[in-house]
Protein backbone atom coordinates (compact mmCIF):
# COMPACT_ATOMS: atom_id res chain seq x y z
CA UNK A 1 0.00 0.00 0.00
CA UNK A 2 1.64 3.28 -1.04
CA UNK A 3 1.68 6.35 1.18
CA UNK A 4 -0.95 7.93 -1.04
CA UNK A 5 -3.29 5.07 -0.22
CA UNK A 6 -2.57 4.96 3.49
CA UNK A 7 -5.77 5.28 5.46
CA UNK A 8 -3.95 5.72 8.74
CA UNK A 9 -0.41 6.96 9.12
CA UNK A 10 2.43 4.99 10.63
CA UNK A 11 2.89 5.23 14.36
CA UNK A 12 6.17 6.11 16.02
CA UNK A 13 5.93 3.91 19.13
CA UNK A 14 3.34 1.40 20.21
CA UNK A 15 1.56 -1.72 19.00
CA UNK A 16 -0.06 -2.56 15.68
CA UNK A 17 -2.52 -5.44 15.73
CA UNK A 18 -2.88 -6.61 12.16
CA UNK A 19 -4.90 -9.36 10.47
CA UNK A 20 -7.83 -9.02 12.83
CA UNK A 21 -10.89 -10.78 11.39
CA UNK A 22 -13.00 -8.20 9.56
CA UNK A 23 -15.44 -6.41 11.84
CA UNK A 24 -13.79 -7.47 15.13
CA UNK A 25 -11.59 -4.41 15.78
CA UNK A 26 -13.92 -2.83 18.31
CA UNK A 27 -14.19 -6.12 20.17
CA UNK A 28 -10.41 -6.32 20.20
CA UNK A 29 -10.26 -2.89 21.83
CA UNK A 30 -12.92 -3.96 24.27
CA UNK A 31 -10.93 -7.08 25.22
CA UNK A 32 -7.84 -4.96 25.75
CA UNK A 33 -9.84 -2.55 27.88
CA UNK A 34 -8.94 0.34 25.59
CA UNK A 35 -11.79 2.82 25.35
CA UNK A 36 -9.87 6.03 24.68
CA UNK A 37 -10.23 7.34 28.21
CA UNK A 38 -6.54 6.78 29.03
CA UNK A 39 -5.52 9.31 26.41
CA UNK A 40 -3.65 6.85 24.17
CA UNK A 41 -3.69 7.50 20.43
CA UNK A 42 -5.79 4.75 18.88
CA UNK A 43 -6.45 4.18 15.16
CA UNK A 44 -8.85 1.66 13.82
CA UNK A 45 -9.19 0.50 10.23
CA UNK A 46 -12.05 -1.83 9.48
CA UNK A 47 -12.94 -4.12 6.61
CA UNK A 48 -10.01 -3.46 4.29
CA UNK A 49 -9.13 -6.09 1.68
CA UNK A 50 -6.73 -8.82 2.80
CA UNK A 51 -5.26 -11.66 0.73
CA UNK A 52 -5.39 -13.99 3.69
CA UNK A 53 -8.65 -13.03 5.39
CA UNK A 54 -10.80 -11.50 2.65
CA UNK A 55 -11.52 -8.52 4.85
CA UNK A 56 -9.41 -7.54 7.81
CA UNK A 57 -9.24 -4.92 10.53
CA UNK A 58 -6.14 -3.20 11.86
CA UNK A 59 -5.77 -1.58 15.28
CA UNK A 60 -2.93 0.77 16.16
CA UNK A 61 -2.29 1.76 19.75
CA UNK A 62 0.28 4.49 20.27
CA UNK A 63 2.76 4.61 23.14
CA UNK A 64 1.77 1.30 24.60
CA UNK A 65 3.51 -2.03 24.03
CA UNK A 66 1.07 -4.83 24.66
CA UNK A 67 2.41 -7.95 26.33
CA UNK A 68 1.91 -11.42 24.92
CA UNK A 69 -0.44 -12.41 27.75
CA UNK A 70 -2.55 -9.31 27.09
CA UNK A 71 -2.90 -10.07 23.42
CA UNK A 72 -3.31 -13.83 23.54
CA UNK A 73 -6.90 -13.45 24.59
CA UNK A 74 -7.54 -11.71 21.26
CA UNK A 75 -6.95 -15.08 19.61
CA UNK A 76 -10.37 -16.15 20.79
CA UNK A 77 -12.05 -13.75 18.35
CA UNK A 78 -9.19 -13.07 15.91
CA UNK A 79 -7.07 -16.23 15.65
CA UNK A 80 -5.02 -14.93 12.71
CA UNK A 81 -4.04 -11.65 14.36
CA UNK A 82 -0.41 -10.55 14.31
CA UNK A 83 1.12 -8.25 16.89
CA UNK A 84 3.78 -5.76 15.81
CA UNK A 85 5.70 -3.81 18.40
CA UNK A 86 6.87 -0.50 16.94
CA UNK A 87 9.78 1.63 18.14
CA UNK A 88 10.84 4.74 16.23
CA UNK A 89 8.67 3.71 13.27
CA UNK A 90 10.35 0.30 12.98
CA UNK A 91 8.83 -3.09 13.69
CA UNK A 92 11.06 -4.48 16.43
CA UNK A 93 8.98 -7.52 17.25
CA UNK A 94 6.34 -9.44 15.32
CA UNK A 95 4.32 -12.20 16.94
CA UNK A 96 1.26 -14.32 16.30
CA UNK A 97 -1.34 -14.69 19.00
CA UNK A 98 -1.55 -18.02 20.84
CA UNK A 99 -4.67 -19.46 22.40
CA UNK A 100 -4.40 -18.90 26.16
CA UNK A 101 -5.20 -21.70 28.62
CA UNK A 102 -7.52 -19.55 30.69
CA UNK A 103 -9.28 -16.22 30.43
CA UNK A 104 -9.68 -14.44 33.76
CA UNK A 105 -11.94 -11.51 34.53
CA UNK A 106 -12.83 -10.74 30.93
CA UNK A 107 -16.00 -12.61 30.09
CA UNK A 108 -19.20 -12.86 32.07
CA UNK A 109 -20.81 -16.26 32.43
CA UNK A 110 -24.07 -16.58 30.48
CA UNK A 111 -25.45 -18.91 33.16
CA UNK A 112 -27.35 -16.49 35.40
CA UNK A 113 -27.30 -19.07 38.16
CA UNK A 114 -23.50 -19.26 38.18
CA UNK A 115 -21.82 -18.15 41.42
CA UNK A 116 -19.78 -15.60 39.43
CA UNK A 117 -23.05 -13.73 38.77
CA UNK A 118 -24.02 -13.66 42.45
CA UNK A 119 -22.23 -10.55 43.74
CA UNK A 120 -19.44 -12.60 45.27
CA UNK A 121 -15.86 -11.27 45.41
CA UNK A 122 -14.66 -13.58 42.64
CA UNK A 123 -13.44 -12.96 39.10
CA UNK A 124 -14.83 -14.98 36.24
CA UNK A 125 -12.51 -17.67 34.94
CA UNK A 126 -12.90 -19.58 31.69
CA UNK A 127 -10.80 -22.50 30.52
CA UNK A 128 -10.11 -22.49 26.79
CA UNK A 129 -11.29 -25.80 25.31
CA UNK A 130 -11.60 -27.14 21.77
CA UNK A 131 -15.23 -26.10 21.51
CA UNK A 132 -14.74 -22.56 22.84
CA UNK A 133 -14.40 -21.49 26.46
CA UNK A 134 -15.80 -23.12 29.57
CA UNK A 135 -16.67 -21.50 32.91
CA UNK A 136 -14.32 -22.94 35.54
CA UNK A 137 -17.04 -22.54 38.17
CA UNK A 138 -20.28 -23.84 36.65
CA UNK A 139 -19.03 -25.65 33.54
CA UNK A 140 -21.11 -23.65 31.05
CA UNK A 141 -19.54 -23.70 27.58
CA UNK A 142 -19.59 -20.65 25.30
CA UNK A 143 -19.08 -21.74 21.72
CA UNK A 144 -20.13 -18.79 19.61
CA UNK A 145 -20.17 -15.01 19.69
CA UNK A 146 -17.67 -14.78 22.47
CA UNK A 147 -17.46 -11.02 22.12
CA UNK A 148 -21.06 -10.63 23.30
CA UNK A 149 -19.98 -12.05 26.66
CA UNK A 150 -17.23 -9.52 27.28
CA UNK A 151 -17.85 -7.97 30.67
CA UNK A 152 -18.19 -4.20 30.19
CA UNK A 153 -16.81 -3.52 33.69
CA UNK B 1 -7.98 -40.06 48.74
CA UNK B 2 -5.39 -37.33 48.25
CA UNK B 3 -7.87 -34.50 47.84
CA UNK B 4 -8.34 -31.36 49.88
CA UNK B 5 -11.99 -30.89 48.96
CA UNK B 6 -14.79 -32.78 47.27
CA UNK B 7 -16.28 -30.41 44.70
CA UNK B 8 -17.12 -32.41 41.56
CA UNK B 9 -17.22 -36.05 40.55
CA UNK B 10 -14.77 -35.39 37.72
CA UNK B 11 -11.98 -34.90 40.26
CA UNK B 12 -12.38 -38.51 41.46
CA UNK B 13 -10.27 -41.27 39.96
CA UNK B 14 -11.26 -44.90 40.07
CA UNK B 15 -8.71 -45.41 42.84
CA UNK B 16 -10.18 -42.53 44.88
CA UNK B 17 -13.67 -43.96 44.52
CA UNK B 18 -12.66 -47.50 45.37
CA UNK B 19 -10.72 -46.35 48.42
CA UNK B 20 -13.81 -44.59 49.82
CA UNK B 21 -16.13 -47.49 48.98
CA UNK B 22 -13.76 -50.05 50.54
CA UNK B 23 -13.48 -47.94 53.66
CA UNK B 24 -17.28 -47.57 53.78
CA UNK B 25 -17.64 -51.35 53.62
CA UNK B 26 -15.19 -51.75 56.53
CA UNK B 27 -17.04 -49.16 58.57
CA UNK B 28 -20.40 -50.73 57.69
CA UNK B 29 -19.13 -54.10 58.93
CA UNK B 30 -17.74 -52.73 62.20
CA UNK B 31 -18.93 -49.19 62.99
CA UNK B 32 -17.69 -49.46 66.59
CA UNK B 33 -14.07 -49.51 65.42
CA UNK B 34 -14.19 -45.84 64.43
CA UNK B 35 -16.53 -44.57 67.13
CA UNK B 36 -13.88 -42.38 68.79
CA UNK B 37 -11.70 -41.64 65.80
CA UNK B 38 -12.64 -37.96 65.47
CA UNK B 39 -13.62 -37.08 69.02
CA UNK B 40 -12.48 -33.47 68.71
CA UNK B 41 -13.81 -32.90 65.20
CA UNK B 42 -16.55 -30.42 64.35
CA UNK B 43 -18.32 -30.52 61.00
CA UNK B 44 -20.00 -27.31 59.82
CA UNK B 45 -23.30 -27.71 58.01
CA UNK B 46 -24.02 -24.77 55.71
CA UNK B 47 -27.25 -25.52 53.90
CA UNK B 48 -28.59 -22.61 51.89
CA UNK B 49 -31.30 -24.90 50.50
CA UNK B 50 -33.52 -27.43 52.27
CA UNK B 51 -32.18 -30.93 52.82
CA UNK B 52 -33.23 -33.99 54.80
CA UNK B 53 -31.13 -36.96 53.74
CA UNK B 54 -27.85 -35.25 52.94
CA UNK B 55 -27.80 -33.06 56.02
CA UNK B 56 -28.97 -35.73 58.46
CA UNK B 57 -26.66 -38.40 57.10
CA UNK B 58 -23.63 -36.09 57.35
CA UNK B 59 -24.70 -35.26 60.89
CA UNK B 60 -25.07 -38.92 61.79
CA UNK B 61 -21.78 -39.74 60.07
CA UNK B 62 -19.67 -37.27 62.06
CA UNK B 63 -21.42 -38.25 65.30
CA UNK B 64 -20.68 -41.92 64.68
CA UNK B 65 -17.04 -40.95 64.21
CA UNK B 66 -17.13 -39.33 67.64
CA UNK B 67 -17.41 -35.73 66.39
CA UNK B 68 -20.03 -33.01 66.49
CA UNK B 69 -21.72 -30.55 64.15
CA UNK B 70 -22.22 -26.83 64.05
CA UNK B 71 -25.17 -25.82 61.93
CA UNK B 72 -25.74 -22.52 60.15
CA UNK B 73 -29.48 -23.16 60.33
CA UNK B 74 -31.80 -21.88 57.65
CA UNK B 75 -30.98 -18.93 55.41
CA UNK B 76 -33.84 -17.01 57.04
CA UNK B 77 -32.25 -17.31 60.48
CA UNK B 78 -28.66 -16.54 59.40
CA UNK B 79 -26.57 -13.54 58.38
CA UNK B 80 -27.20 -14.42 54.75
CA UNK B 81 -30.55 -12.77 55.29
CA UNK B 82 -28.64 -9.56 56.08
CA UNK B 83 -26.87 -9.75 52.73
CA UNK B 84 -23.63 -11.48 53.73
CA UNK B 85 -21.72 -12.98 50.81
CA UNK B 86 -21.01 -16.70 50.64
CA UNK B 87 -17.27 -15.90 50.61
CA UNK B 88 -17.62 -14.13 53.97
CA UNK B 89 -19.88 -16.77 55.48
CA UNK B 90 -17.49 -19.63 54.75
CA UNK B 91 -14.47 -17.67 55.98
CA UNK B 92 -16.23 -17.09 59.28
CA UNK B 93 -17.46 -20.68 59.59
CA UNK B 94 -14.05 -22.22 58.90
CA UNK B 95 -12.95 -20.81 62.23
CA UNK B 96 -15.57 -22.95 63.97
CA UNK B 97 -15.04 -26.28 62.24
CA UNK B 98 -12.61 -28.83 60.81
CA UNK B 99 -14.58 -29.34 57.61
CA UNK B 100 -17.50 -27.69 55.89
CA UNK B 101 -20.47 -29.23 54.10
CA UNK B 102 -22.07 -26.75 51.71
CA UNK B 103 -25.32 -26.79 49.79
CA UNK B 104 -26.08 -23.68 47.77
CA UNK B 105 -28.49 -22.72 44.98
CA UNK B 106 -25.76 -21.34 42.65
CA UNK B 107 -23.67 -23.52 40.36
CA UNK B 108 -19.98 -23.26 41.23
CA UNK B 109 -20.66 -22.18 44.83
CA UNK B 110 -18.63 -24.99 46.40
CA UNK B 111 -15.70 -24.41 44.08
CA UNK B 112 -15.64 -20.76 44.99
CA UNK B 113 -16.02 -21.49 48.71
CA UNK B 114 -13.05 -23.86 48.56
CA UNK B 115 -10.91 -21.00 47.22
CA UNK B 116 -11.62 -18.94 50.33
CA UNK B 117 -11.02 -21.48 53.10
CA UNK B 118 -8.33 -23.93 54.20
CA UNK B 119 -10.57 -26.59 55.76
CA UNK B 120 -11.99 -29.29 53.47
CA UNK B 121 -15.18 -28.28 51.65
CA UNK B 122 -17.67 -30.94 50.61
CA UNK B 123 -20.09 -29.95 47.88
CA UNK B 124 -23.49 -31.18 49.04
CA UNK B 125 -25.21 -29.78 45.95
CA UNK B 126 -24.58 -26.57 43.98
CA UNK B 127 -27.68 -25.57 42.05
CA UNK B 128 -28.03 -27.72 38.96
CA UNK B 129 -24.31 -28.53 39.14
CA UNK B 130 -22.92 -31.45 41.12
CA UNK B 131 -23.60 -33.59 44.18
CA UNK B 132 -20.53 -35.82 44.46
CA UNK B 133 -21.08 -37.26 47.95
CA UNK B 134 -24.45 -38.58 46.75
CA UNK B 135 -22.55 -40.19 43.89
CA UNK B 136 -20.27 -42.05 46.27
CA UNK B 137 -23.24 -43.57 48.06
CA UNK B 138 -24.90 -44.33 44.72
CA UNK B 139 -21.76 -46.14 43.57
CA UNK B 140 -21.54 -48.01 46.86
CA UNK B 141 -25.15 -49.17 46.44
CA UNK B 142 -24.53 -50.24 42.84
CA UNK B 143 -21.39 -52.11 43.81
CA UNK B 144 -23.14 -53.92 46.68
CA UNK B 145 -26.03 -54.96 44.44
CA UNK B 146 -24.70 -55.67 40.97
CA UNK B 147 -21.00 -54.77 40.90
CA UNK B 148 -19.43 -51.84 39.12
CA UNK B 149 -18.07 -53.34 35.90
CA UNK B 150 -19.72 -54.75 32.78
CA UNK B 151 -22.84 -52.91 33.73
CA UNK B 152 -25.79 -51.32 31.92
CA UNK B 153 -27.36 -48.42 33.75
CA UNK B 154 -30.40 -46.38 32.76
CA UNK B 155 -30.52 -42.85 34.18
CA UNK B 156 -33.98 -41.39 33.79
CA UNK B 157 -35.85 -38.15 34.45
CA UNK B 158 -34.49 -34.63 34.72
CA UNK B 159 -31.02 -35.00 33.26
CA UNK B 160 -30.64 -31.30 32.56
CA UNK B 161 -30.98 -29.90 36.06
CA UNK B 162 -30.39 -33.08 38.08
CA UNK B 163 -27.12 -32.60 39.95
CA UNK B 164 -27.07 -36.20 41.21
CA UNK B 165 -27.26 -37.30 37.57
CA UNK B 166 -24.36 -35.08 36.48
CA UNK B 167 -22.05 -36.36 39.20
CA UNK B 168 -23.05 -40.00 38.82
CA UNK B 169 -22.64 -40.01 35.03
CA UNK B 170 -19.18 -38.46 35.28
CA UNK B 171 -18.03 -40.86 38.03
CA UNK B 172 -19.29 -43.88 36.10
CA UNK B 173 -16.85 -43.13 33.28
CA UNK B 174 -14.16 -44.63 35.55
CA UNK B 175 -15.81 -48.04 35.18
CA UNK B 176 -16.85 -50.36 32.38
CA UNK B 177 -20.41 -49.08 32.23
CA UNK B 178 -22.86 -48.55 29.36
CA UNK B 179 -24.88 -45.46 30.23
CA UNK B 180 -28.40 -44.99 28.84
CA UNK B 181 -29.96 -41.58 29.38
CA UNK B 182 -33.74 -41.52 29.26
CA UNK B 183 -35.53 -38.18 29.32
CA UNK B 184 -37.88 -35.85 27.48
CA UNK B 185 -36.16 -33.78 24.75
CA UNK B 186 -36.29 -30.63 26.87
CA UNK B 187 -34.48 -32.22 29.83
CA UNK B 188 -31.54 -33.91 28.12
CA UNK B 189 -28.02 -33.70 29.54
CA UNK B 190 -26.52 -30.18 29.44
CA UNK B 191 -23.64 -29.40 27.10
CA UNK B 192 -21.03 -29.11 29.87
CA UNK B 193 -21.75 -32.59 31.23
CA UNK B 194 -21.85 -34.05 27.74
CA UNK B 195 -18.44 -32.47 27.11
CA UNK B 196 -16.95 -34.18 30.18
CA UNK B 197 -18.52 -37.52 29.29
CA UNK B 198 -17.16 -37.42 25.74
CA UNK B 199 -13.73 -36.41 27.02
CA UNK B 200 -13.74 -39.41 29.34
CA UNK B 201 -14.66 -41.73 26.49
CA UNK B 202 -18.02 -42.64 28.03
CA UNK B 203 -20.25 -45.19 26.36
CA UNK B 204 -23.54 -43.34 26.29
CA UNK B 205 -26.84 -43.55 24.45
CA UNK B 206 -29.85 -41.31 24.71
CA UNK B 207 -33.49 -42.37 24.62
CA UNK B 208 -36.88 -40.77 25.06
CA UNK B 209 -38.67 -43.97 26.15
CA UNK B 210 -37.69 -46.37 28.94
CA UNK B 211 -39.15 -49.39 27.14
CA UNK B 212 -36.39 -49.13 24.52
CA UNK B 213 -33.74 -50.20 27.02
CA UNK B 214 -35.38 -51.49 30.19
CA UNK B 215 -34.89 -55.24 29.50
CA UNK B 216 -31.10 -54.88 29.23
CA UNK B 217 -30.57 -52.76 32.33
CA UNK B 218 -28.83 -53.86 35.54
CA UNK B 219 -29.61 -50.54 37.27
CA UNK B 220 -32.40 -48.02 36.72
CA UNK B 221 -31.67 -44.68 38.38
CA UNK B 222 -34.85 -42.62 38.52
CA UNK B 223 -34.93 -38.87 39.25
CA UNK B 224 -37.74 -36.45 39.80
CA UNK B 225 -39.04 -34.21 37.04
CA UNK B 226 -39.95 -30.96 38.71
CA UNK B 227 -43.08 -29.01 37.97
CA UNK B 228 -41.25 -25.69 37.79
CA UNK B 229 -39.23 -26.84 34.77
CA UNK B 230 -42.31 -26.60 32.57
CA UNK B 231 -44.18 -23.54 31.41
CA UNK B 232 -47.60 -25.04 31.98
CA UNK B 233 -49.25 -27.65 34.15
CA UNK B 234 -50.73 -29.73 31.34
CA UNK B 235 -47.38 -30.15 29.62
CA UNK B 236 -45.76 -31.10 32.91
CA UNK B 237 -48.36 -33.73 33.76
CA UNK B 238 -48.22 -35.25 30.32
CA UNK B 239 -44.44 -35.45 30.16
CA UNK B 240 -43.80 -36.41 33.78
CA UNK B 241 -46.36 -39.20 33.43
CA UNK B 242 -44.24 -40.86 30.74
CA UNK B 243 -41.31 -41.19 33.13
CA UNK B 244 -43.07 -42.76 36.09
CA UNK B 245 -42.66 -46.40 36.92
CA UNK B 246 -44.95 -48.90 38.60
CA UNK B 247 -45.07 -52.66 39.06
CA UNK B 248 -46.40 -53.12 35.51
CA UNK B 249 -43.49 -51.18 34.00
CA UNK B 250 -41.05 -53.48 35.77
CA UNK B 251 -42.51 -56.63 34.22
CA UNK B 252 -40.26 -55.92 31.26
CA UNK B 253 -37.21 -55.70 33.52
CA UNK B 254 -34.70 -58.24 34.75
CA UNK B 255 -35.52 -59.68 38.19
CA UNK B 256 -32.09 -58.57 39.41
CA UNK B 257 -32.57 -54.97 38.29
CA UNK B 258 -31.73 -52.45 41.03
CA UNK B 259 -34.18 -49.53 40.99
CA UNK B 260 -32.51 -46.52 42.58
CA UNK B 261 -33.60 -42.95 43.34
CA UNK B 262 -31.74 -40.20 45.22
CA UNK B 263 -35.07 -39.30 46.93
CA UNK B 264 -37.26 -37.48 47.71
CA UNK B 265 -39.68 -39.04 45.25
CA UNK B 266 -43.05 -37.56 44.56
CA UNK B 267 -44.91 -39.80 42.15
CA UNK B 268 -42.20 -41.05 39.79
CA UNK B 269 -42.02 -44.44 41.56
CA UNK B 270 -45.34 -45.95 42.57
CA UNK B 271 -45.34 -47.07 46.25
CA UNK B 272 -46.36 -50.55 45.04
CA UNK B 273 -42.78 -50.93 43.75
CA UNK B 274 -41.43 -50.60 47.32
CA UNK B 275 -42.23 -54.22 48.16
CA UNK B 276 -40.58 -55.63 45.02
CA UNK B 277 -37.11 -57.15 45.20
CA UNK B 278 -35.88 -54.56 42.70
CA UNK B 279 -36.55 -51.59 44.99
CA UNK B 280 -33.15 -50.41 46.23
CA UNK B 281 -33.76 -46.74 47.05
CA UNK B 282 -34.20 -46.99 50.83
CA UNK B 283 -31.07 -49.14 51.11
CA UNK B 284 -29.39 -46.48 48.97
CA UNK B 285 -30.45 -43.72 51.39
CA UNK B 286 -29.20 -45.74 54.39
CA UNK B 287 -25.82 -46.17 52.73
CA UNK B 288 -25.39 -42.41 53.05
CA UNK B 289 -24.08 -42.83 56.59
CA UNK B 290 -21.22 -45.35 56.16
CA UNK B 291 -20.18 -43.74 52.86
CA UNK B 292 -20.11 -40.25 54.35
CA UNK B 293 -18.22 -41.61 57.37
CA UNK B 294 -15.63 -42.99 54.95
CA UNK B 295 -15.53 -39.70 53.04
CA UNK B 296 -15.07 -37.65 56.22
CA UNK B 297 -12.39 -40.08 57.34
CA UNK B 298 -10.55 -39.58 54.05
CA UNK B 299 -10.73 -35.78 54.21
CA UNK B 300 -10.16 -35.34 57.95
CA UNK B 301 -7.29 -37.79 58.23
CA UNK B 302 -5.24 -35.34 56.15
CA UNK B 303 -5.92 -32.62 58.72
CA UNK B 304 -4.33 -32.11 62.08
CA UNK B 305 -7.13 -32.18 64.58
Amino acid sequence: MSDRELRVSKIRNGTVIDHVSGGQALNVLSILGIDGSAGLGVSVVMNVPSDRLGLKDVVKVEDRELSQSEVDVISLIAPEATINIIREFDVVEKNRVDRPETVIGLLSCPNRNCITNANEPVETKFDVVDEGVRCAYCGTIIREELATHIDPE
Amino acid sequence: MRQDHLITATQLSRADIEAVLDRAAEIDADPGAVADRYREAVLALCFFEPSTRTKMSFETAIKRLGGATTDMGTVESSSVKKGESLADTVRVVEGYADALVLRHPSEGAAKMAAEFVDVPVINAGDGAGQHPSQTLLDLYTIRENVGLDDLSIGIMGDLKYGRTVHSLAEALTNFDVRQHFISPESLKLPRGVRFDLHNSGAQLREHTALEEVLPELDVLYVTRIQRERFPDETEYEQIAGEYQIDADTLELADDDLAVMHPLPRVDEIDPAVDSLSQATYFEQAHNGVPVRMALLDALLSEEEL
